[in-house]
C-alpha cells in the first residue's frame, strides 16, 4: 500500500488523531466516558445554543441518534466493503415493517412484544441482505449503485402496492401496548435507548473492523483484484459487510418504528437513501467518528436552522458535489487498517501512531492516467 | 406454508392478479401506448449511453436535464398564453409553429443544464483523476441541487402542473381495434427521426468520429488531436438536446405535467433502458427503450397498474445480473470506425 512509500509528514504540531492515537487505554477512556455522558444526558442538559426551533430538543436528539445509527451500519456497506449502495433505505423499511407487523393492532399477525422485534427485525433484514446481496454484489461500481437502488425502490413499490402492507394507510399504534402507552415514557427515554445501542454497534463493529473480516473489506475496498488474487474470498465477504450493514439498518427501521408509532411508505423514498448515503460521505466513508458526524450534520442542522429549512437540499446537494472537488475523504477521513496490528507497527516503525492514508475509494487514484 | 403467512396469501387476489385475458385483450393497446412510451425512454436512454460510451460513467443527473426541459415546455406555453385546462383550437401552421418554439426552448435549456453540469460537477473531478464512485456521488448531490432548485417557490413549488396541451389527443386510425391517436404517431415517428439524427451524427460527421475516438481510447485521440474536453462538451450538448426533445414529448403525453421530482422514475427507466438495449450503444438505446416500453405496458395489464413501475425495476435487475452487457451488447467505443 501506497502508506509504507508516501514520507511521514513532519509537523510540529502533531494533529487531534495522531495525539489521540498516541494516547494509551486508560487515558482514551478517560476521555471517552465523560464525553459518552455528556451525550447521553444532552436532552435534559438541553444546551441554549443548541436547543431547536420548531422541534422539541429531545425529538431533535432522537432523530440525530437514528441517523448515526443508521450511517454507522452504511458505513459498514459503503466505508469499509466500499460498495455504494443507494437502497440502503430499503433495509431500513424492512426493519420498520417487521416491527409494525408484529406490533401494530392493523397487522393481521400475531402480536409479540415490542422489544422482541428489534432483534427480529434484524434477523430478518439479514435474511433480505442475503437475498439481495447474492444476486447484486457480483456487480461492482456504479451498476451495483444502480441496482441497489432499484431493490430499494422495489421494496418500497412492495409496500405500497401489497394490500396486507398497507402502503399509504400504514400501521398505526406500533410497539405501543394493549393499553396504548408507549413502552417508553418520553422521547428522551428512547433517545437513550438508541444511544445505547450505538454504542454497543459501535464496539461490535470496531472489533469487527480490526479482525479479519474488516482486513477483508478493506482489502475489497481499495483493490477487489489484488483482494482476490491474495485469497480474499472477496464475494463472501461483500455479502457479509452487506448483511451487516442491513441488520444494523433494519434495526435502526425498528426504534424509528417504535418511536413513531407509526409506520407507512412514505418515510421511505429515495430522498431518505439520499440523506443516508449523504450523512456517510460527508462525515468520512470509513470512519466511525466520521460518520456520526456526518449524521449530525444531515440530522440535526435542518432542525436547528429552520429557516433555512426550505434550501436543505439544495444545501446538501452542492455539499456534496463540493466535498467531491475538494476533500473527497470528507469532513473525516478513512482509516487506514491494513496492517494487523497498526497501533504497534506504526509506533515501532515510525515512533507515532497511525498515518492518514488518502488510498482509499473516494480519493484521487494518483495514477489514473486521464483513463477515467 | 407458514400460518403466519397465510394472510398475506389469502387475500392476494386482492393486490395482485396474473390476467392473461386484460394482457390479451389489450394486447394492441399496449403496443400503442407502450411504443410511445418507449419512444421518450429511448430519447432520454440516448443521453445516458453516449456520455457512458465517451465517459465510462453514469450520469445519474440526466434525469435532472430531462425535468428542467418539462419545466422549460410548461414555462414556454405559458408565456404565449395558454393555459391548462381549457380547450384550445389552433390551426395546423399555428400548432406547428408553437411546438417547434416549445421544442427549441426545451432542448436549449436541457443542453444548457447538461453543459453546465458538466462544468460543474464532473470537469473539476476529471481534473484530479477522481474515482468512479466520487462521480457518481456528485451527480447525486447534482441531482438533489437541481431537483430542491426547482421545488423552490421561484419555479413551482411542490405542487405538479398539469400540462398544457396544444394538441388534443385525436384517434387517426386503428390497428387490430387499438385506436392510435395523432399524439402517439407524432412521438413515435420523431423519436425515431431524432435517433436517425444522433445516429448519423455521430456516425457520419466529423465531430461524431471525435466522440467515438475518445470513446475508444481517450489518450490516443488526444494525441491524433481530437480535443477531448471539447467532444466531452459536445457529448453532454446531443445528450441535452434529445432530453430537452423527451421534455416535450412528454409533456404532450402525459397530462400531470411537470413536477420537480418527476425525472427519477423516468431517468431511472431510461437508464433501465439503455442498459436493456447494451449501455455506450446508439442502437442499443432505441431498441432498449421501446423494449422497456412494451414489456412495461404489458406488465401492467398483467399484474395490474401498479406494478408498472416494479415490472421496469425488475428488468433493470434482471438484465444486469444476466446479461450486463445487455441486448446488442457492442459499445460505442467498439464500434467500426
Amino acid at each position: 500500500m501506497t502508506t509504507s512509500t508516501v514520507e511521514p509528514q513532519v509537523s510540529p504540531r502533531p494533529g487531534i488523531r495522531e495525539r489521540w492515537n498516541n494516547l494509551s487505554r486508560p487515558a482514551q477512556w478517560a476521555i471517552l466516558v465523560p464525553l459518552v455522558a455528556v451525550i447521553y444526558l444532552l436532552p435534559w442538559l438541553n444546551p441554549p445554543l443548541l436547543a431547536t426551533t420548531g422541534t422539541d430538543f429531545a425529538n431533535a436528539m432522537f432523530e440525530v441518534a437514528r441517523y448515526a445509527l443508521v450511517a454507522v451500519g452504511l458505513n459498514v456497506v459503503v466505508g469499509q466493503a466500499g460498495l455504494l449502495d443507494l437502497g440502503y433505505v430499503g433495509f431500513f423499511a424492512v426493519g420498520a415493517y417487521v416491527s409494525a407487523l408484529f406490533t401494530s393492532p392493523d397487522s393481521m399477525l400475531s402480536k409479540i412484544p415490542y422489544l422482541w422485534t428489534l432483534p427480529l427485525a434484524m434477523v430478518i433484514t439479514m435474511i433480505f441482505g442475503v437475498i439481495l446481496g447474492t444476486p447484486t454484489l457480483r456487480l461492482r461500481g456504479d451498476y451495483l449503485a444502480i441496482v441497489t437502488l432499484g431493490f430499494g425502490e422495489i421494496i418500497r413499490l412492495i409496500a405500497d402496492n401489497v394490500g396486507p402492507l398497507r402502503g399509504q394507510s400504514g400501521f398505526f399504534a406500533v410497539g405501543k401496548s394493549s393499553d396504548g402507552s408507549s413502552i417508553l415514557p418520553n422521547a428522551s427515554a428512547w433517545y437513550v435507548l438508541t444511544v445505547t445501542i450505538i454504542v454497543i454497534i459501535l464496539l461490535f463493529v470496531g472489533n469487527l473492523e480490526r479482525s479479519r473480516v474488516g482486513r477483508a473489506w478493506v482489502a475489497i475496498r481499495e483493490d477487489e483484484d489484488a483482494a482476490e488474487i491474495m485469497g480474499v474470498p472477496t464475494y463472501r465477504f461483500k455479502i457479509w459487510a452487506f448483511v451487516i450493514g442491513a441488520a444494523i439498518g433494519g434495526l435502526s427501521g425498528a426504534l424509528f418504528a417504535g418511536k413513531q408509532g407509526f409506520v407507512n411508505t412514505q418515510s421511505f423514498d429515495i430522498v431518505t437513501s439520499m440523506l443516508f448515503l449523504a450523512a456517510v460521505v460527508l462525515g468520512g466513508a470509513g470512519n466511525k467518528v466520521g460518520v456520526l458526524l456526518g449524521a449530525v450534520v444531515v440530522a440535526y442542522l435542518p432542525l436547528r436552522f429552520v429557516e433555512l429549512q426550505k434550501y436543505n437540499y439544495v444545501i446538501f446537494g452542492i455539499a456534496l458535489i463540493v466535498l467531491m472537488i475538494f476533500r473527497p475523504q470528507g469532513i473525516l477521513g478513512a482509516r487506514q487498517r491494513l496492517l494487523a496490528r497498526g497501533r504497534e507497527a506504526y509506533q515501532r516503525l515510525l515512533g507515532k501512531g497511525e498515518q492518514i492514508s488518502g488510498d482509499s475509494a473516494l480519493t484521487p487514484e494518483p495514477n489514473a492516467g486521464g483513463k477515467s | 406454508m407458514h400460518p403466519t403467512l397465510t394472510p398475506f396469501l389469502a387475500q392476494s387476489d386482492q393486490w395482485i392478479r396474473f390476467d392473461v385475458g386484460a394482457f390479451a385483450e389489450q394486447f394492441w393497446n399496449n403496443t400503442v401506448d407502450g411504443l410511445t412510451q418507449g419512444g421518450i425512454y429511448a430519447l432520454i436512454a440516448l443521453g445516458y449511453t453516449l456520455v457512458y460510451g465517451v465517459l465510462k460513467l453514469i450520469n445519474f443527473a440526466h434525469s435532472e436535464v430531462f425535468v428542467v426541459g418539462t419545466f422549460a415546455t410548461w414555462l414556454v406555453f405559458y408565456g404565449l398564453g395558454f393555459r391548462s385546462g381549457g380547450s384550445i383550437e389552433l390551426g395546423i401552421g399555428e400548432i406547428v409553429l408553437y411546438l417547434g418554439i416549445a421544442l427549441i426552448a426545451a432542448a436549449a435549456t436541457s443542453a444548457g443544464t447538461a453543459v453546465a453540469l458538466e462544468r460543474v460537477a464532473y470537469r473539476p473531478l476529471r481534473k484530479r483523476n477522481a474515482p468512479k464512485l466520487a462521480f457518481l456521488i456528485t451527480a447525486i448531490g447534482a441531482s438533489f441541487a437541481i431537483q430542491y432548485i426547482l421545488r423552490l417557490d421561484i419555479f413551482f413549488g411542490l405542487n405538479q402542473r398539469p400540462a398544457i396541451r396544444l394538441l388534443n389527443p385525436e384517434v387517426l386510425f386503428e390497428i387490430f381495434g387499438a385506436p392510435v391517436t395523432n399524439i402517439q404517431v407524432i412521438i413515435v415517428l420523431a423519436s425515431i427521426l431524432l435517433w436517425f439524427v444522433a445516429d448519423y451524427f455521430v456516425n457520419r460527421t466529423r465531430l461524431g468520429r471525435g466522440i467515438r475516438a475518445v470513446a475508444q481510447d481517450p489518450d490516443t485521440a488526444t494525441l491524433m488531436g481530437v480535443n477531448k474536453e471539447r467532444v466531452i462538451v459536445i457529448t453532454f450538448l446531443v445528450g441535452g438536446l434529445l432530453a430537452g426533445a423527451a421534455a416535450l414529448f412528454y409533456m404532450m403525453k402525459i397530462p400531470q405535467g411537470a413536477i420537480f421530482n418527476g425525472g427519477f422514475l423516468l431517468g431511472i427507466k431510461a437508464f433501465a433502458a439503455a442498459v436493456l438495449g447494451g449501455i455506450g450503444n446508439l442502437r442499443g438505446a432505441l431498441l432498449g427503450g421501446l423494449v422497456l416500453g412494451l414489456i412495461e405496458n404489458y406488465g401492467q395489464s398483467l399484474f395490474g397498474g401498479e406494478w408498472k413501475d416494479v415490472v421496469a425495476f425488475v428488468v433493470l435487475v434482471l438484465v444486469l445480473m444476466l446479461r450486463p452487457t445487455g441486448l446488442l451488447g457492442e459499445a460505442l467505443g467498439k464500434a467500426r470506425a
